[in-house]
């Protein structure tokens, strides 16, 4: 078939997009699931596809309905997105593949298709915003994307999740008009949706207020998707009271899309002269990174819900990754996005692992883990390591992205910076340290003292292990993932999608 | 005098944005000053009213018509020199697309606020909010 190959690039989102109604009207429940697991299977071949493409500088211009831009809508695939689509659709394949039995346990055999509808349509949104190269279409994949996400949030079971996912849906309805109102503004500058023809047309400058504008509305928009330091208050909910398996696609990969749009805005739209030159915005995106990192591994170092607690590091963690960004150089950047790629493996692995625990042991509070990991060698193994990764010893991905990191923002010549990085490494060995303690060394409470209890089902703990197994194989060979990363920095750097 | 005079204009000749945000300040305050889950919905609404208001404004023309072209438009010769002012329709049916998605949002954050009712009895977060403190 000649023709398909060109449309690649719009079947990646049209294929989840139609087979999520396509769900809803089969209704079998096992059939719904090897259906979306097919698609997504899809999916994930199609984004290899177009990564393969695009190495070495390519750029694929899809214009939909055959309308040439700025008058029709582009989808828009280099080196940037077609990595993000390549994480995003193997996260999803991944979390989809867990458990043979299906989704969460509170959704009943007869509303299972209903499940994987929802999925579905969040990964076509988190796939659009990557892909397309229009303004108002961002918006509208990150609302369907959003709508989504607080639908699985509020499917944890407990009746916590359900007013998670009400706050998630209040902070992010909000984020969504903030965008929607600096799309505005920029359209009103700019009179074009097309992000390279804004790029092309905006000149920003400090006296230009709608420029300046549409820049804040952006970026707070957008951090609070992202969950950047004072803005991510509804994340520690909607992780812990969330499915588990949810919990890991989410923090794998609906945070990464919304640090990709953050970078896209501020490095092609705006341009890193203006935000980083005139406005200087660093100065107010460095300490908060920073932080993030201290204050939210501090927070996780007090909880006693493994749940809560990865939830915490997750808002360190991208900490970690904005500021990379706030350093504008091409180390620092490919540092963040590299960390992008590798946080994804590690968080999604470890909620994995929970979701694991959460089936055999049926809590995950560090009491109730205690002695566990010698009843359950290999999933608190993939436990140890992926927490291993989170310190970012050297070996695992974390390493590679702190290395990274690190390198960039002494290249900008904030040594304080440098060493707190290090410093919060240090914060981290203490959360995954009283973790370990409790599965290793501390004696199971007497009414804790389960006799039966064995290791997660096959089913569940490869899933689990290909994502800890990367972890480590991408920390020690850092060719793929870094040498990606390099490339796209270099092009966001350069301005161009 | 001068600045007198551009507080004027800035109130007359803008006055469709601060209409903007003042509605935006109030649906925000609404959402964060309410403990009703359902005045919280309204407040987002007014918040996301305000935002539409702002697209539709931006592209009226002022003395434009509605696009649409006139049937007999086609028949050039009578009316050379006679143009037709348009308002922009693309932000309008921007806003055909955002009133979806408030709608979707709506109804889904009424739907969880009748699952909340369900589970805590009470549609009111505070309440709810104690109710978890107590019972963990």
């Amino acid at each position: 078939m000649p023709g398909l190959t060109d449309h690649f690039v719009v079947l990646e989102v049209v294929l989840p997009l139609l087979a999520a109604p396509a769900c809803v009207l089969i209704r079998n429940p096992r059939v719904t699931r090897l259906f979306s697991l097919g698609i997504v299977a899809a999916c994930f071949a199609i984004a290899v596809a177009l990564l393969i493409q695009v190495r070495g500088g390519g750029v694929i211009s899809y214009h939909l309905g055959g309308w040439p831009p700025p008058l029709g809508i582009e989808y828009r695939v280099s080196t940037v997105n077609a990595y993000l689509l390549v994480l995003v659709t193997a996260m999803a394949l991944v979390v989809m593949s867990f458990d043979s039995r299906g989704g969460p346990p509170r959704v009943s055999e007869s509303r299972r298709h209903l499940y994987y509808a929802v999925f579905l349509l969040c990964v076509c949104g988190l796939l659009g915003i990557t892909i397309t190269g229009d303004a108002f279409n961002i918006f509208v994949f990150l609302e369907i994307s959003s709508l989504s996400s607080y639908i699985l949030v509020s499917l944890g079971g407990h009746r916590r999740a359900v007013m998670s996912a009400f706050h998630y849906l209040v902070m992010g309805t909000i984020g969504g008009v903030f965008f929607m109102l600096g799309v505005g503004l920029l359209y009103q500058a700019t009179g074009t949706l097309n992000l390279r023809e804004i790029a092309e047309r905006l000149e920003p400058s400090l006296d230009d207020r709608g420029a300046v504008l549409a820049l804040a509305l952006l970026v707070v928009g957008i951090s609070i998707k992202l969950a950047v330091f004072p803005l991510h208050h509804w994340l520690p909910n909607a992780y812990s009271f969330a499915p588990p398996k949810v919990s890991a696609f989410l923090a794998a990969t609906a945070t990464k899309v919304s640090f990709y749009l953050l970078a896209t805005i501020l490095f092609v739209i705006f341009g890193a002269p203006f935000v980083f030159g005139e406005l200087r915005l660093h100065v107010v995106l460095m300490p908060l990174s920073i932080l993030a990192m201290f204050l939210a591994s501090g927070a996780a170092i007090f909880q006693t819900d493994l749940r809560r607690l990865l939830a915490y590091s997750s808002v360190a963690q991208v900490g970690y990754m904005t500021l990379g960004l706030s350093t504008a150089n091409a180390t620092g950047l490919a540092g963040g996005l590299v960390h992008l790629f590798n946080h994804a493996v590690m968080k999604g692995g470890l909620f994995l692992v929970v979701a694991c625990l959460l089936h055999r042991v049926g809590a995950v509070h560090l009491d109730a883990l205690a002695g566990v990991g010698r009843r359950m060698p290999v999933t608190c193994a993939a436990l140890v390591i992926g927490g291993l990764s989170l310190i970012g010893v050297p070996g695992t991905v974390g390493f590679v992205s702190k290395w990274y990191l690190v390198s960039g923002v002494l290249e900008r010549g904030w040594t304080a910076a440098a060493v707190l990085i290090l410093l919060s490494s240090l914060l981290a060995v203490v959360y995954v340290g009283r973790v370990v303690e409790a599965l290793y060394f501390r004696q199971p409470a007497e009414d804790h003292v389960r006799p039966g209890l064995r290791e997660a089902p096959f089913a569940m703990l490869a899933p689990t292990w290909i994502l800890i197994a990367a972890a480590i194989v991408f920390g020690l060979t850092t060719n793929w993932t870094y040498g990606v990363a390099a490339e796209a920095a270099g092009l966001l750097l350069q301005g161009g999608i | 005098m001068t600045s007198a005079a551009s507080f004027t204009e800035a109130v007359s000749g803008l006055w469709v944005y601060w209409l903007i945000i003042v509605l935006m300040m109030v649906g925000l305050y609404i959402v964060i000053a309410r403990d009703n889950l359902v005045k919280k919905v309204m407040g987002l609404n007014i918040f996301q009213a305000a935002a539409i208001l702002f697209y539709v404004s931006m592209a009226k023309v002022e003395g434009g018509t509605a696009p649409i072209v006139p049937q007999d438009a086609g028949h050039g010769a009578g009316h050379e020199g006679h143009e037709i002012l348009y308002s922009n329709p693309l932000p309008h049916v921007l806003m055909l697309t955002a009133i979806v998605v408030g709608v979707a949002t709506t109804a889904l954050a009424l739907a969880l606020a009748v699952r909340i009712h369900r589970e805590y009895g009470t549609s009111e977060e505070d309440e709810a909010v104690a109710w978890d403190m107590e019972h963990g």
